[in-house]
């Protein structure tokens, strides 16, 4: 599907994005492509890898915005032999499908930038997991990993020099938990998913105990341009004074164009939806949106405006996530919108710690009764308890499952006494 | 080839989801003897086996059609029209959510946002995903599944 955007803005990513056709390793090589791990093999230090990294401030892509330098950084000088870099193709949260969209413009971009990493990390193995959903992109990215081992981009003594690298792919069986770093890791090793509390960090011990340095993809994909332009240059992408380099903003929902658009990290709101979303349907008027997939806090009309980064999010009490923006507008119903991202979290809660298992159906039946006009004035407030106990939860499913109900008790709160008032959903009434 | 990766592994329990996934494509599903077969070829008890097939949205415990659909009930395909498409998936086949038909050729289930939010509302048939979807375009694709059916199986 076409979905390719007529923008000034510079496309670093999608430098190589065909509306039609996968980039081939040649169309990746004539756009620069490879020369950044050239440039690394023949004339940088793993750790003057690591500090252009850090110092381009990358934020980890797939929700967290962990720097990635930082994360390249823990794994001691002295730590042991084989280590892991593990893309993070997962990509579960609800509204996100920047990575899909990635892994079918420019594959060999994510083989480069695991190249870059592995480097960086004395690293020899890679693992991208992927989850079932994208069994095409699996395909396309075993395909790609051949023909880049063929070119002698993977496999040993790459471009001649003592640094060897392979890059498996494994097919995930397909939960949310997988997503986060330390279920996914003991999903690698064959056993159930459960989270893992640090310490000890993956990148001390992660895949069989073993130093593993995991990215999300779009993370691992910055990292060519960034090696081959500079640190500086990224920074100065970005559209705010926190914010560094582009990012790929995913919009579906009430907007005429959903798609994934490469922009530069930090451009407004208001603009992603106007401009190059193609506004919103004749009828339909900005009632909030979801910034960065389901386990982000509703954006209201008062934010329409904002800044679109991590740090700009984070200071309004917000989080980027991993930029899914999911649009509403004033005909849906807020309260069955979050029963539906709740629907979603219990189901995939993974079912360890209790506060989770339990607390996620029950705060969803709750919000059931309440858009089915079953609800009762006090469960507003054992709502408002429930999210807080669900911040002690095991690991940050929870806490992220609860944050659309916080936004919609924040914001909607009104939407919420009038279903326990009229005993309906005023929305069904009102069809 | 999964025999040789087994082999050629340091650590056989990698592979896993692989070997499990390869043994429901042979049996249609993970059968109790499905599963002490896969457990035995990666050294794993067949328990820890279990817990995985049970927790995994990919992998079936009981028996499912051959075409497994699989409808996207997230937040954008419900609000684009999830319901509706449920309803006319549900009345199409004369089956229920999580029900096969009976002539075992569809299982209808619901499915967790499947990145395709772009093209909602969306489905994955055998992992291939479809959308934007209709009911016009549903019936569409059940009768092209029907006919390829009708072809490949001998009478």
């Amino acid at each position: 599907m076409a979905e390719t955007t007529n923008t000034a803005y510079p496309q670093v990513l999608f430098a190589n994005r065909k509306p039609d056709r996968i980039a081939t390793i040649d169309d990746y090589r004539k756009n620069g492509g490879y020369e950044a791990i050239q440039k690394v093999v023949s004339t940088l230090s793993h750790k003057d890898v690591q500090k252009i990294i850090l110092d381009s401030n990358l934020l980890g892509r797939g929700g967290a915005a962990f720097p990635a330098g930082l994360k390249l950084q823990t794994v001691a000088d002295d730590a042991p032999f084989p280590r892991y870099i593990v893309c993070n193709a997962d990509e579960m949260e609800p509204g996100t499908f920047k990575d899909r969209v990635l892994l079918h413009a420019d594959p060999h971009l994510l083989i480069e930038g695991m190249l870059i990493e592995a480097y960086s990390a004395k690293a020899e193995k890679g693992i991208i997991f992927i989850r079932p959903e994208y069994e095409n992109a699996a395909r396309i990215l075993e395909r790609e990993v051949a023909i880049a081992e063929k070119a002698g981009f993977l496999g040993k003594n790459i471009l001649g020099g003592d640094f060897s690298f392979t890059i498996d792919v494994h097919r995930s069986g397909g939960r949310y938990i997988c997503g986060e770093v330390t279920a996914q890791l003991n999903a690698l090793m064959g056993k159930r998913p459960n989270p893992k509390q640090p310490p000890p960090y993956p990148t001390e011990k992660g895949l069989w105990d073993l130093p593993t340095v995991l990215q999300n993809v779009e993370t691992l994909c910055c990292m060519p341009p960034i090696i081959r332009n500079g640190a500086e240059w990224f920074r100065n992408l970005a559209l705010t004074e926190s914010g560094a380099g582009t990012k790929l903003y995913g919009i579906s929902g009430r907007v005429n164009k959903p798609g994934c658009y490469e922009l530069p990290m930090g451009v407004r709101l208001s603009e992603i939806i106007e401009k190059h979303a193609g506004g919103m349907p004749e009828g339909s008027e900005f009632k909030a949106c979801l910034p960065g997939g389901a386990s982000t806090r509703y954006l209201s009309r008062a934010h329409y405006d904002m800044p679109m980064d991590f740090e700009t999010l984070k200071a309004a009490g917000h989080r980027l996530g991993t930029a899914a923006i999911m649009v509403f507008d004033q005909k849906t119903c807020m309260v069955a919108a979050t029963l539906n991202l709740m629907a979603f979290f219990a189901r995939e809660s993974c079912g360890w710690c209790t506060p989770c298992r339990e607390g996620t159906p029950y705060i969803r039946d709750l919000l059931w009764r309440i858009e089915n006009g079953r609800g009762e004035p006090e469960f507003v407030d054992i709502l408002k308890k429930q999210c807080k106990y669900l911040w002690n939860a095991y690991c940050a499913f929870a806490p992220g499952a609860v944050s659309p109900v916080e936004g919609l008790l924040a914001d909607f709160e009104d939407e919420v006494w009038a279903h326990i008032h009229q005993k309906t959903c005023p929305f069904k009434a009102s069809d | 080839m999964l025999s040789q990766q087994i082999q050629a592994s340091k650590h056989p329990p990698e592979l896993v989801v692989d070997v499990m996934m390869a043994v429901q494509e042979h049996y249609g599903y993970l059968s109790d003897e499905a599963l002490e077969e896969a457990a035995a070829m990666v050294g794993m008890a067949p328990t820890k086996l279990d817990e995985l097939a049970t927790f995994y949205t990919f992998l079936y415990r009981e028996p499912v059609g051959r075409y497994v659909i699989h409808l996207c009930d997230s937040v954008i395909c419900w609000m684009d029209g999830y319901e509706p498409l449920r309803d006319h998936l549900c009345k199409k086949l004369g089956i229920q959510m999580g029900e096969t038909t009976p002539d075992g050729l569809f299982t209808l289930l619901p499915v967790c946002c499947i990145g395709y939010c772009d093209r909602s509302p969306a489905m994955l048939i055998n992992k291939k995903a479809y959308g934007p979807l209709t009911s016009e375009k549903i019936d569409e694709i059940l009768e092209t599944l029907r006919s390829e059916a009708a072809e490949t199986t001998p009478s």
